[in-house]
């Protein structure tokens, strides 16, 4: 055909080397792929496409054939991954989709719009499917307090999420905040976005019929974030700041009437099809959109609504502008979409239209500057079984060999205190919580519990990952950031659903970091088989690592459970005194990994605690009826610090303390009061209540034991000195002020 | 009570005010649009509810202050009738000149999203008769820029007329500037307009309307508020 000649000779496009291939991260034999693939040389804008379309961000080339082995199906799971974000079942005729994605990169060269426009995308995603959102969680990574730019990138990756959400009129109602050496050049900024849905009318990407037309619809086209996604699959160096262009500006303004306006045009039945323009922008939200319906695409660039004159084919394809979406439209009721959009502000403009040739072809000033086979730009990208090193096994630490290095009250005093203890107030007090009115249980709790419409379901929500435990053992790790997910959501009483992951590791071409990689997996798809608790989205975010230098494996796990009544539910204060304080779980004094051992002994070594997942189902069902029977006054599940540090949280949650029994003699008292041990719960019930609870434990098969009274205005272990709850307070809510102001005299 | 509610581009409040109208009046206000250039017949209360409108990328609410519905406001006002604003709503009002002073950013130069704690300073107008003079009520703030400033003069107006109707404190109802969580002159979060008619305050009693979320103590403010105009009706 003539057009086929043209592609070669286009104007204005420089000649394909092999200087330009490396340039945009493609590796000569890809190149050698591409060009089988299409039987020619591709043109420039061309190869920009496919180094959008095959990069490891979008086309998940490493992990791939292991997030295959992932537990994705559950009766209550409406769509698995491959979609813009997970759909589950909560019933009513209701659905939750939900998602959870980085935007580490982007985020450590600007931290405020890296941060905003990574809240935005995964907004996006969600209202995508037809949900309107109800609520964000944001698990943040920092470097060590003591680096140089820690502090910076803290101020701008807060304030950039609280300008985005609060802007856009989401609650964010949780999350995590972590600093480590090990994010110093590389900082992780995880966004979830959980939306609400009818079960009926969730919206897909899949186009259908031919001729019908390709509508764009949002803001209008820039020259930012041109080869985002490419930069999101390269390591960093100490040139990156250089990549600051690269990086989207967020408009939450604009996202708030796009949601408006395409719920709007979704209620009327105007949609066959829609995908936002995220990663890769039009590039990838149209190839999709074709390759899933079995169609081929058209499109007209010089009818795509530009911010500024001049943009090249190559520019406008691959743009990563933010706040756009690509719908086809059900052909009569155009007008009536149109409308809507034009009522809101909004750009709205027919750019192509649906073929049946399976092709992608591109249109620009007259010349067809892109003809590609549509199906296989998505499914023919390389997929790699990267060889691969397990990370060695660690020996465990016997507790009786780690000498404490002060008396349990100085070492709580000083774990309350630190950066990944301390409260996190500073952060959340940024962001609008309440928004929606509909925020039951707040930040700073087990997990955000929020009402659905008018009650009396409640979802709860949780995002968690000790990523030391990944780091030393990676499928133990995997499995305990599942774990733990599953706990926060069981002891607010609700009941585990499904999860979202979102996995940060550094290089795949490292066989050691492959390792870590393919051993988080297998750990996840084991607790989530065992727990019931599928994975239905997710990301992937390798190369973060700088100069060699890799994260953290930092497997996030995103989470939502459902309570049926949210009146049934508990918090983690300490209701009253006078009530006895329950331990659910097996204790050993696990003291490798802990922070105890890193915080106050400056060690990392030995292995992290195990998980057993049966024992973990049954002490969380456990705990999860007592909330239900409403016999637990308050409820608490224990993690990073151990058990004091959780009876610590639970007073100065409330003001009120407790008088606690000494240590079992067979264990060292640093080692009861401060290991990690896993599927540990706390709760309080009424004194009077205790025999029978012990009793029904007996049978049950969970090691339960009362540990104390809750009392006075201290925590009081027996023989050990007092410790005053409200000097506990001040000292876990000075520290992230206090080094966010620079007034610590030792960050 | 016949409220209707005005949404701009960008406000992101409307639904949580909608809701507690309907929840303490029994009836659902009549959402209304910006570019409307009347206020739906027979309304008696107007409400401009928080957000950003037009993303607060001008000074904020500024642009929200020169739309077509506000001549109806504007109207509406005139004739005395009841208009609350709420956060962005208050900020819109300023801008629009239907109250006086500005609000600028927060004295700590963060947006600050927290439970305050808020004194009554008066019992005896449609926007506080739900509650007793000098009773303490507790709701949230969520704003960037709520800190209240007005010069000299307006502002030895506004207390010597007894205007500012809510105030910025500790629990216990005493000043404190540690409680003053934006840095307004005088720990103001709300004042009236010289006929009393039109009332503009940062925090959201609108949160605060159902035990389910903690707390009811924004309440008194719609019932208050559905009392006085009944007791007109």
């Amino acid at each position: 055909m003539f057009y086929r000649v043209v592609v070669m000779i286009r104007r204005n496009e420089p000649p394909i080397t092999p200087e330009l291939v490396a340039e945009h991260g493609l590796k000569p034999d890809e190149y050698e792929r591409i060009v089988k693939l299409i039987g020619r040389v591709p043109s420039f804008t061309e190869l920009g496409i496919f180094s959008a379309m095959w990069n490891e961000h979008c086309s998940y080339k490493s992990s791939k054939v292991h997030l295959r082995t992932l537990p994705t199906q559950a009766p209550w799971v409406i769509q698995g991954p491959g979609e813009n974000a997970g759909v589950i079942n909560i019933g009513d005729g209701l659905a939750v989709v939900f998602k959870m994605e980085s935007h580490n990169h982007p985020s450590y060269i600007e931290p405020y719009q890296g941060a905003a426009t990574g809240v935005g995308g995964i907004l996006r995603d969600v209202f995508t499917m037809g949900a309107r959102p109800i609520a964000c969680l944001d698990a943040l990574s920092f470097g060590a307090p003591d680096h140089p730019r820690t502090r910076h990138l803290v101020f701008g990756v807060v304030a950039g999420i609280g300008g985005y959400g609060n802007s856009f009129g989401v609650p964010t109602v949780g999350g995590q905040l972590r600093f480590h050496s090990r994010y110093d050049g590389n900082c992780l900024v995880n966004a979830m976005a959980v939306g609400l849905a009818e079960a009926d009318r969730i919206f897909y990407a899949k186009a259908t019929g031919v001729g019908m037309p390709i509508v764009y619809l949002g803001s209008k086209t820039g020259r930012d974030g041109i080869h985002g996604a490419s930069m999101a699959s390269a390591e960093f160096d100490d040139d990156s700041d250089a990549k600051r262009p690269t990086v989207q500006v967020g408009d939450p303004f604009s996202e708030k009437l796009l949601l408006e306006a395409c719920l709007e045009i979704m209620a009327k039945d105007c949609v066959i099809a829609i995908q936002d323009m995220g990663a890769a922008g039009l590039t990838c939200s149209a190839v999709e959109m074709g390759a899933k319906g079995d169609l081929g695409v058209e499109l007209d660039l010089d009818t795509v609504p530009c911010r500024e004159t001049g943009m090249s084919a190559y520019e406008m394809m691959l743009s990563e502008s933010q706040e756009r979406m690509l719908m086809v439209l059900r052909p009569e009721k155009e007008a009536e979409a149109e409308a809507i959009f034009r009522k809101w502000g909004l750009d709205f403009a027919v750019i192509g239209r649906t073929t049946p040739t399976r092709r992608f072809v591109v249109r620009h000033g007259g010349d067809v500057m892109v003809d590609l086979p549509i199906k296989e730009l998505g499914d023919e990208a390389p997929v790699y079984q990267r060889p691969f090193v397990e990370t060695p096994k660690r020996p465990a630490i016997a507790a009786a060999s780690v000498r404490a290095p002060m008396p349990v009250p100085d070492a709580l005093e000083k774990l309350i205190g630190s950066p990944d203890l301390c409260a996190k107030r500073w952060v959340w007090e940024q962001y609008d919580h309440v928004i929606l009115g509909n925020t039951v249980q707040r930040p700073g709790g087990d997990a955000a519990v929020v009402r659905v419409l008018d009650g009396p379901k409640a979802l709860a929500l949780t995002a968690d990952v000790t990523p030391r435990y990944c780091e030393a053992d990676p499928f133990e790790g995997g499995k305990q950031a599942v774990a733990e997910a599953w706990r926060n959501i069981t002891v607010v009483g609700g009941k585990p659903l499904a999860i979202t992951d979102n996995l940060n590791f550094g290089n795949p071409e490292r066989p050691e970091i492959m390792g870590q990689l393919v051993g988080c997996i297998r750990g996840i798809g084991e607790a989530c088989r065992v727990l019931e608790f599928p994975v239905v989205s997710g990301n992937v975010s390798l190369y973060n690592e700088t100069n060699g230098r890799a994260i953290l494996p930092t497997p996030t796990v995103g989470a939502v459970g459902l309570l049926d009544d949210f009146t049934r539910s508990a918090t983690l204060a300490f209701k009253a005194a006078d009530e006895a304080i329950l331990l659910i779980g097996e204790t050993t004094g696990w003291l490798g990994q802990s922070l105890y051992l890193r915080d106050l002994c400056a060690r990392d070594d030995g292995a992290p605690p195990p998980v057993a997942l049966e024992t973990e189902k049954r002490n969380g069902d456990f705990v999860r009826i007592l909330i239900h029977e409403n016999i637990a006054t308050a409820a608490h599940d224990i993690s990073d610090g151990g058990l004091l540090v959780a009876l610590a949280e639970m007073a100065m949650a409330s003001g009120v303390g407790a008088q606690l029994a000494p240590a079992p003699g067979k264990i060292p008292a640093h080692a009861f009061w401060f290991g990690e041990d896993q599927g540990r719960y706390l709760v309080t019930v009424h004194s009077g209540a205790v025999d029978a609870i012990l009793a029904r434990a007996a049978i049950a098969g969970v090691p339960v034991r009362r540990i104390g009274t809750t009392s006075g205005e201290t925590l009081a272990i027996a023989d050990e000195r007092p410790v005053l709850v409200e000097a506990l307070s001040e000292r876990f809510e000075a520290w992230l002020p206090g080094y966010m102001a620079g007034t610590l005299s030792d960050p | 009570m016949k409220s209707a509610v005005i949404v701009f581009p960008g406000i992101n409040r409307e639904r949580d005010m909608a809701r507690a109208l309907k929840l303490i009046s029994g009836r659902d206000p009549v959402m209304t649009w910006h570019a409307d250039t009347a206020l739906p017949h027979g309304t008696d209360l107007v409400v401009i509810p928080g957000g950003f409108s037009y993303g607060d990328y001008l000074r904020c609410g500024a642009i929200a202050a020169r739309a077509p519905i506000m001549d109806a406001v504007r109207s509406f006002v005139a004739r005395g009738g009841l208009v609350l604003g709420v956060c962005n709503g208050f900020q819109i009002l300023c801008e629009a000149g239907l109250l006086p002073g500005v609000l600028m950013r927060n004295a700590r130069l963060k947006f600050i999203a927290s439970d305050v704690y808020l004194r009554v300073e008066r019992s005896d107008t449609p926007f506080t008769r739900g509650y007793n003079a000098g009773q303490v009520i507790k709701v949230p703030v969520a704003h960037g820029e709520g800190n209240y400033t007005a010069d000299a003069q307006t502002l030895a107006r506004l207390e010597g007329e007894g205007r500012v109707l809510y105030r910025y404190v500790a629990p216990n109802g005493s000043l404190d500037p540690a409680w003053n969580v934006n840095g307004a002159v005088n720990a103001i979060a709300g004042i009236v307009s010289e006929r009393g008619n039109v009332l503009g305050m940062m925090p959201h009693p609108e949160n605060h309307v159902e035990a389910a979320m903690g707390c009811t103590d924004g309440r008194g403010l719609f019932a208050g508020l559905v009392e006085a105009l009944d007791r007109a009706a």
